[in-house]
Order: C-alpha cells, then structure tokens, then sequence
C-alpha cells in the first residue's frame, strides 16, 4: 500500500485544485471566469488555490488587457502537466490494487 | 497519509468530466439538425420547382458545365440559400439556448466560441469559394463543393462538440466527392446531404442524448 502511495500529490489533494488541473490540461489556457463558472466558486476561493497552485509552479498565469479590462489567463505548466499525470497514474494503480 | 472522503475511482470520473465540460459544447440540440433538414428539403423542393420551370438541368444528369440563365435564377437560388441559412441557424441557435438553460450551461462560454470559429474557417472559405464557381458559370461544381466544405468544417468542429458530429462530417465529405464525379445530380446529392443525413442524425442524437 505504501509503495502505491509514493506518486500521490498532496497538492492535488484538494478537489478545487485538481479540478483546476483537470481543465488546464484539456485547454491551452483558461480565464478566471471561465474556471469560476465551471467549478462552480467564489472568487476569494478559487484565487487562494490558484495562488497554491502558482506557488508550486505547476500553473503560469498570463495577464493582459483586453481593450481597458484586464484579462487574466492561466495555463499548467511542464511541471504542473508531469505532477498531474503522476497523479492520475497512482489513482489507476491504487484501483487496481483495490480490484485484484 | 490521509484520504480523500471520494473514491479514486469517483475522483477520475470528476476529472473526466469536467476535461469534457471544459473543452466540448455540448449543448447543442438534436432537433436543431431535424429542422435544418426540413429547412434544406423545403428549399430544395423550391429549387426544383423553379429550375424545373427554366428547364435547366441540376438533377437530370445533364452535364452543362455552363449554364448561365440570366441573373434571375443565380439571384433566386441565392435568396433560396439565404432563406434555408437564416431560418437553420436561428432555429439552431433558438432550441440550443432552450437546451443550454435546462442544462444549467452558459449559452456563450468559452467552448462554444471555440466551436463557432473552428466551424466558421473551413465554411467562409467553402463560401467564397462557391461564389468563385458562380463567377466562373462552373455551377454544377457549387454543390459537390458545399457538401466537401461543410463535411471537412464538422469534421474539423468535431472537437469541441460531441465526438458524433465527426462521422456526419465524414458523410457528407464522401457524399460531396461521389457528387463531383456524378455531375448533373447536384441538386439530388444536396437533398441527401443538407436534407436528409441532417434529419437522420439529428433525430439519432436526439433519442442519444435528450430522451
């Protein structure tokens, strides 16, 4: 059992932050809204992960302004991308190690 | 090591999830093909009815490369085309926001741009293009050509809307090529392609994703 934990993420113990990740690897970028509106959080929530996120570097964040309002775009980066899938891989293993 | 309240297994089914959610529209309503079928067939049927008058050969097998009959009937077909554009979109677009409001989605997020412009590339071009064919009086080539393009756009769409749209792209692109080498069906092979496939499949993801 220990072994099978070895790749298990505290970061992507919370489920808001690996619902981040999960859309940041199907899109090339995301704005603020966007990941609001589809985690269904407030703004202070949703911030204060992305802030964790950011500090782990696993996600880059790409600010810029469209017209006068300010955009806010974030994507996952390298890093972020090979934590995520370490991740998803030692849930498959520890299914598998439940099923047999 | 403390464990999360969800299974793994319900864990990777919310990730599966919310990629999908994220990257697909999927909103988009069976019945709006069902009724751009209809649109299609009842546009054709006016096409037939006019072209029959002027006796100009877009179903006969004919094969006139050439057969410019005055600005009235280019000017017909076109406001025809219009017509049939205008009422699928809008009925499209009517019975997606009713579905995207039952579901709980926003009507115009992220993925549906995504699906709007990805579609909007290969139609424009396939439109200007057609309008080249008229130009150069190669008429029996503009419905071959419309089938290819709009086959290659949901082909090409596909991606961000359910993956079924992908096969109806296929369809109507293998449709448009038979079309180019069967000259003089033109307007057969676009009741088949805009008409009928669109009520097949329209009424196929229907029953699939909305009963």
């Amino acid at each position: 059992m220990k072994k099978i934990l070895v790749d298990f993420n505290k970061a992507f113990e919370s489920r808001v932050r690996l619902g981040i990740m999960s859309i940041l690897m199907v899109n090339d970028e995301a704005d603020f809204n966007t990941l609001k509106d589809l985690l269904n959080l407030s703004d202070g929530n949703l911030a204060s992960h992305i802030k964790a996120l950011e500090e782990l570097k696993y996600v880059t964040v790409n600010k810029q302004f469209i017209g006068r309002k300010p955009n806010t775009n974030y994507s996952a980066s390298k890093e972020g991308k090979k934590a995520f899938n370490a991740h998803l891989k030692s849930l498959e293993n520890l299914i598998k190690s439940q099923t047999h | 090591m403390k464990q999360d309240k969800t299974s793994p297994l319900e864990t990777l089914t919310e990730i599966r999830q919310l990629m999908e959610r994220s990257s697909r529209f999927i909103s988009l309503s069976g019945l709006s093909g069902v009724f751009a079928g209809l649109y299609a067939l009842a546009g054709a049927y006016a096409a037939y009815r006019y072209l029959g008058l002027e006796g100009l050969g877009y179903y006969s097998g004919q094969r006139v490369v050439s057969s410019f009959r005055g600005a009235d009937t280019l000017g017909f077909l076109m406001a025809d085309a219009a017509i049939v554009l205008v009422l699928a979109i809008g009925t499209g677009i009517f019975l997606t926001t009713r579905k995207a409001k039952q579901d709980g989605n926003s009507i115009f997020d992220a993925t549906a741009k995504k699906l709007i412009i990805n579609l909007a590339i290969p139609l424009i071009a396939g439109g200007i293009f057609c309008i080249a064919l008229n130009f150069h009086g190669a008429f029996i080539f503009v419905a071959p050509a419309m089938l290819i393009f709009y086959g290659l756009a949901l082909v090409h769409a596909s991606k961000y809307t359910r993956n079924d749209i992908r096969t109806l792209g296929f369809a109507e692109v293998l449709l448009g090529l038979i079309a180019s080498f069967v000259v003089g069906y033109g307007l057969l092979f676009w009741v088949l392609g805009f008409g009928v496939l669109h009520i097949v499949y329209g009424t196929y993801m229907y029953f699939k994703y909305e009963k």
